[in-house]
This record gives C-alpha cells, structure tokens and sequence, in this order.
C-alpha cells in the first residue's frame, strides 16, 4: 500500500489569492521515520502470521496423534508435498489455470451484462421495476441447489462453469452500477439540463463517470466472487478440464491432506490476486480525483 | 400553468424582467406571490430574505429549471450565468476542463474553448491550478472556478445563488471584492441571492428584501457607492447606516 501522502496534491498559494488552498506541509519522510512506518504496515500482520503457524505446528505436533496427524499436515509439509513436489505441484498449477479461466470469462460475462443490464434500468424507470426482482432472486439462489441444474442444462463442462460464475458474480455488478448511475448530484444535472444536453450527452459526460467508483467497488466483489463461482462449479462437474476444485475434490476423497491444504491455499491466493488486481486498476483509472474512502 | 409567457426569444439582451411571478409548488406551498420587478445591464441586485422564502426558486424560474404557476419572465437564456450554492464541479474533471463544460456542452470549437477557458480561469485568480482536481482545491477555490465556467459565456445576465454561503468569513469577502469587480469590468445585468446583508451592501447597486413564504418584495434599497468598491467600505458610517436599515427591513419582513 502507498505510503501516507503519496497521492496528496500539494498547492503552494499563488500570490494574490487568499491562501484557502487547502495546503497541509508536505510530509517529508526522514529515514528512520520510514523505517518505522514499514515496520508498522508490514509488522502487524507478520507477527499474526507466526502466530498462526505456531497454533498450526501445535495442533499438528501435539494436540493430534501420530495415526491422526493426516487431519492437519504440519506447514513444512505442505509446502514440501504441495509446493516443492514437482509433479504435485504442476497438477495444481494446471487446475489453478483452468479454473482461472473460467472465472476470468465468466466475470467478462457478467460485467457486460450487469453494465448493461444496470444501464437501461437507470434510463427507464419501467425496466428497473421489471428487472430488479428477477436480478434479487438471482442472488438469492443458493448456487449449491442449481448447480445439478445447470449441469442438465448445459452439460458437465467449461460453459456449465462459466454460467455458474456469471450467476454469482452478476448482482454485485448491477447494484453497484445503478446506484452510481442514479446518485448523480442534482445540481450537475441541472448543469446539463440549463445546457440542453441531450441524453447520450448526459450519460456519456455526467452519469457513466460519475457512476466509475460505485462499478469499481461492484467489480472488486464480484471478481472475489468469480473465483469461488469457478471452483464452486468445478468441484461438481466431472467433466472438461479439471480445475482446482476437481483437485479439491480428488485430494478430500483420497485423504491428501498436504495437497489439499495446498489447493486451498492457492485458490485463496488467486481470490487474493484478482482482488488487489482490481484495486490497482481502480486507482489507476479514477485514483486521481476519486475520493479514496481510505484516510490519506 | 395558465399564464406562463416565459419568452426567451425577443427580449432585450441583458435584462432580465419579472412580472408578476406566483409560484405554488404541487404539494400546495406557496413559495413566491406577485414579483415584479427588472435588472437592467449595468445594474447589480441583490435579494435579501430568510431562509426558505423561495429566493432559489425565483431564480430556477428565471433560468427555466422552474417553470413559474403564474406571471411571466423575460430573459435571453442563451448565455445565461448561474451559479448555484455549491460548485458542482465535476470530480473527474480537471479545472481547466470543468471551465470548458458549458462551451464544450454548445458545441464550441475545442480552441475556441481553450481560449475562452484559459482567459475566464485567469479572471478569477485560478492561473496554475488549470490542472488540478477539485478534490485538491478549497470551497474558495472550486467557487472561483464555478464562476470562471460561468464566465465562459460571457454571461449578459448572471444569476447568482447564494454562492459563498459555505466559505469562510475572510474567502467571502475576497470573493466579494473579486465579483464586484467583475461586474464592473464585464457589466452583465447581476442578481445575486444571499443571507449576508454585508455581503449584499457591498456589491450590490440595488438591494431588494424578501418576506417570508410566501416570499414577496416588501423593501427596496439604493445603494449608492461608486464601482469600483475598496474593502475599507466596509468600515464607512454610511455602510453601516445601509446595513442597518435594511436589517430592520428584514426584521419587519419575518
């Protein structure tokens, strides 16, 4: 994460003008003083991490008994069997890239239709109504209960998948959207009204950039939200490309506990990835003049 | 909705009339009653009036946001000054962009509309901030670039919509200092809403007070200064002797 005041825009006051620019002295970063402000960002969490590992070896080492130590492998030992074993580890690799296509075709699918979708709801008060309970039921249906179904439907392979991941990555992205497409300030749309703008005009240059912050944090969920679409899916579909919850599913059922640690660890790591992914895209594309919500 | 005549074609560049402005809203309030009367080019009026006596919404119908239950308004809407209370800057927009939205939203050239940007931010003290976002900018400042759009127009009339209500004491009086002399370098026809009867006093060169809702003229105050105005003239008996009056006109008004 960037260091306090990376982003701030300093202003010296022209002469002449009050001095009502907001200008707080730029921070200048002495040595130790950054020292100690990575220690605080990086400290916290590193020292929660050993922690955990420390309870981890505990219960693997002593709370469970030899004969049931497969319940929860030592760490050195998932890395050695999951991460170090060349061929373990190239099964993984190889389900982590299945699945992370089928996440990444699904959230393309479900960001097009979810801005679609949210877009001719906030321009037609009749489409919104008819839509939205449909886009709520959506949400509401347990994906575990339709995913026979879908599997009936479109067979056991990658479309299954993909359509599962739509289904549970769509909501997230239309609600965003349409709430920001509809929270447009009043006054700017008078702005535009007093100029006679036109509504192409009017979407183009006031309601789709005012809506980008609420799309951006619409697409973080729902991309976290593709992924466990995609593995969810995977997990109960035989069929196609084996994927990381196919992996899952194979290590659970054989008892192989280091490799199923492994598998999990590595489709948090890809949730994670993706999320930080649409961060950074986010402050990319409207960091520089979107309110970041983070204190700065 | 019977006798509206908001002509916008045909009147007079530079004046903006009322006539008999009745304004009842659909929920039954009645905001405005009978107001009348004109800003001629060359003449600054201000209204005074407390808090919801429909002094925004007069101005709303003189822009056409509003359209008035009775009487008619008289105004080229063509190039039309408003500024509302808040800046209403676009966020993703830097401030050389923002300045360029009216002329870019009448589909002025995209030259046209840098020269005009670059002389209006360059009229309100913003030279070297064209680049920056209104986040990175104080309430003082975002107003100043709300009226440097404004300006782009090379307004006739501007409106003027209780714009430094939220700026602090000292930013409003050099926001003070800094319109009137644009009134009187520019000489549009100015009518200018607000609570501050200093404020009022020191720009204006007619200050008309508004009764509660719903909301009629009831005072009417010459004021009597020379263009341009020094800050001191805020310390002159007769400002104060102004100022005065017109608070107990507006006492009498509540």
């Amino acid at each position: 994460m960037t260091a306090v005041g990376d982003d701030r825009i300093t202003t010296e006051p022209l002469a002449g003008s009050e001095g009502d620019i907001r200008s707080e002295p730029a921070p200048v970063p002495r040595p130790s003083d950054r020292g100690r402000r990575g220690f605080e960002a990086i400290g916290p969490p590193v020292i929660l991490g050993a922690l955990i590992l420390g309870v981890w070896y505990f219960i693997s080492y002593v709370v469970l008994r030899e004969d049931r130590r497969f319940l929860l492998r030592a760490p050195h030992e998932v890395v050695n069997e999951g991460f170090l074993n060349g061929e373990n580890f190239a099964e993984l690799l190889g389900g982590l890239w299945s699945s992370t296509k089928v996440a990444f075709v699904g959230l393309v699918i479900a960001i097009i239709i979810g801005l679609v979708l949210a877009t001719l709801m906030s321009q037609a008060k009749f489409i919104e109504r008819a839509v939205f309970p449909y886009a709520v039921t959506l949400q509401a249906i347990p994906v575990l209960a339709i995913v026979p179904l879908i599997g009936f439907w479109f067979g056991f392979g990658f479309t299954a998948r993909v359509i599962v991941c739509v289904i549970i990555s769509l909501f997230p992205i239309i609600v965003n959207t349409l709430f920001g497409l509809q929270s447009v300030d009043k006054g700017m749309h008078d702005l535009f009204t007093l100029h006679h703008a036109s509504r192409w005009t009017r979407l183009r240059k006031l309601t789709f950039p005012n809506a980008l912050p609420a799309v951006f944090a619409g697409l973080r969920i729902s991309a976290g939200l593709s992924v466990i679409g995609a593995i969810v899916g995977d997990f109960f579909f035989g069929q196609g490309e084996s994927g990381i919850g196919q992996l899952i599913s194979k290590y659970a059922g054989r008892l192989m506990g280091e490799q199923l640690l492994a598998a999990i660890i590595l489709s948090s790591a890809l949730g994670v990835i993706v999320f930080q992914f649409f961060g950074w895209l986010q402050n990319r594309v409207i960091g520089k003049w979107a309110d970041s919500g983070k204190p700065t | 909705m019977s006798s509206v005549v908001s002509t916008s074609a045909g009147s007079v560049t530079g004046t903006l009339s009322f006539q008999g402005i009745g304004m009842t809203f659909p929920d039954g309030t009645e905001a405005l009653r009978d107001v009348s009367f004109d800003v001629a080019p060359g003449e600054f009026i201000t209204i005074v009036g407390p808090s919801g006596c429909g002094k925004s919404t007069l101005l709303k119908i003189a822009s056409g946001l509003l359209d008035a239950t009775s009487g008619a308004v008289q105004v080229n809407r063509e190039r039309l000054g408003y500024v509302f209370q808040d800046a209403t800057l676009l966020p993703w927009r830097t401030i050389r962009q923002n300045v360029e939205l009216f002329a870019e939203l009448n589909g002025v050239a995209k030259a046209d509309r840098s020269t005009l940007a670059a002389e209006a931010i360059e009229l309100v003290g913003l030279r070297g901030f064209e680049e920056h976002y209104p986040k990175a900018l104080s309430g003082g400042m975002r107003m100043r670039a709300s009226l440097a759009r404004s300006l782009t127009l090379e307004p006739p009339v501007f409106l003027f919509d209780e714009p430094f209500g939220a700026v602090d004491e000292i930013t409003r009086e050099h926001l003070n200092d800094e319109t009137q002399r644009l009134f009187k370098r520019k000489g549009f026809a100015g009518l200018f809403i607000t609570h501050s009867i200093s404020e009022a006093v020191f720009m204006s060169t007619k200050v008309l007070v508004m009764s509660n809702r719903p909301g009629r003229i009831v005072d009417s105050f010459d004021i009597p200064f020379d263009f341009p105005r020094k800050p001191d003239l805020r310390f002159d008996p007769e400002f104060a002797r102004l100022s005065g009056e017109i608070s107990l006109a507006l006492r009498g008004a509540h």
